[in-house]
């Protein structure tokens, strides 16, 4: 398969395995800037691998991943950590914010962590912070939060460097359906400002509504639903 | 549900009498709506006339019941298009879904695809809906959420069908 025209990430034909445990066997991936892709499928069927392999956190065994045109294989470790850091938001299904900052700075880190000034840095940050509507939240330790405020805490912390992509975990997994349901909007309307492709891993199809595709992961395989229906 | 359709897969397998056929439904399909001989025969006509199905001999002693039938090879191309064309998502769809993944597994064609293209229906339609709440006021907020609520409730019988899968073609083997 040729990566489609225009595309950000591809992965052609990925494989791998965890000892004895293959995860993922022949997978596909595909995402143009601005899309929300919903990766499904049931527990354990490969779908966090996938993720993890599009991200750099894990090297596939074998397959080809493009990120703008280039074969993430071929970077050095500083080169993905660098694109994990600028061009990469994460959110996962615990906020896993720093117990010991305020959300601020918490927001603020990944920013402080390329350089940017503290001051600068907690300006963006609570600028973020106001599209998520926690902005009031600022001084408060995580601690001191709900679940679903944290979740949107850790959203604007994942976008707070404009990242061209976002990976999403399960990010609803720990919150009832209402407050789930608000992280979604406000994280995919954030998305679809900055034209960043969100990667959104989730076994519910309440929140795969909010994609514009999804595709289906079954024992390590991958499908693509747009191709089928 | 298409008792057409049902009574055509059904003779994928091989000719039937018309009798054999609506205790094969029952058995499979009619737990608590057994089909009455009626349906069998006005079905049955019906798709002779289509040529969908056609004579494969009559039994002497008369009687409607005596013919046997024969799927054509129109009548098996009428079921593999029902089978891939997904159901219109609506409430209390599961005994159609059912019956489509049943004779996918009957008739060794794959269930799991057809359980694909369900939930790719489900997913279009909740996203129609899903914008539509995301655009709209309280009201259609609650309305879409009912609506939404129930093919959630569709797609988790898809989900846990698609994991029983290999138990399902066991049973149905038997």
């Amino acid at each position: 398969m040729t990566p489609p025209p225009g595309s950000l990430l591809t992965a052609q034909d990925l494989r791998k395995t965890y000892g004895p445990t293959v995860a993922l066997d022949g997978a596909e991936f595909s995402i143009h800037p601005g899309e929300i892709v919903a990766v499904m499928g049931p527990s354990g069927s490969g779908k966090s691998t996938l993720l993890h392999c599009l991200a750099g956190i894990v090297p596939p065994d074998s397959g080809s991943i493009l990120y703008n045109g280039r074969e993430m294989a071929g970077m050095s470790d500083a080169e993905r950590s660098l694109l994990r850091r600028s061009e990469f938001g994460f959110v996962f299904q615990f906020g896993q914010l720093v117990p010991e900052l305020t959300c601020v700075e918490n927001v603020a880190l990944p920013m402080r962590l390329s350089g940017t000034s503290r001051k600068e840095a907690e300006r963006t940050a609570l600028s973020w912070m106001e599209r998520l509507e926690v902005d009031d939240l600022a001084r408060k330790r995580p601690g001191e939060i709900s679940g679903g405020q944290g979740q949107r805490v850790a959203v604007a912390r994942a976008l707070v460097t404009n990242p061209r992509v976002l990976f999403a975990d399960e990010p609803t997994g720990a919150l009832d359906s209402l407050n789930g349901e608000r992280v979604m909007e406000l994280l995919t309307e954030a998305a679809r400002s900055t034209n960043a492709a969100v990667v959104l891993v989730t076994h519910e199809a309440r929140v795969a509504a909010y994609s514009d595709r999804e595709i289906v992961v079954r024992d390590g395989k991958s499908r693509d639903m747009e191709r089928v229906v | 549900m298409s008792i057409g359709h049902t009574l055509l897969g059904l003779l994928e397998s091989g000719p039937r009498h018309g009798y054999d056929l609506k205790r094969a439904f029952d058995e499979k399909f009619g737990h608590d709506r057994p089909l009455h001989y009626g349906q069998v025969y006005s079905t049955m006509s019906r798709l002779l006339k289509n040529g969908l199905v056609e004579v494969d001999g009559i039994e002497p002693g008369g009687g409607p019941e005596r013919k046997r039938y024969a799927i054509t090879d129109a009548g098996v191309t009428d079921v593999r298009q029902w089978l891939a064309t997904p159901e219109k998502p609506e409430p209390y769809l599961q005994s159609t879904l059912y019956t489509k993944v049943v004779l996918a597994l009957l008739t060794h064609r794959d269930a799991a695809d057809i359980l694909d293209t369900q939930r790719a229906e489900h997913l279009r339609m909740m996203r129609i809906l899903t914008d539509r709440k995301r655009k709209g006021d309280l009201a259609d907020q609650l309305i879409c959420d009912h609506a939404l609520f129930h093919l959630e409730a569709d797609l988790r019988w898809l989900e846990l069908t698609a994991a029983r899968l290999d138990k399902l073609a066991e049973a149905v083997a038997k």
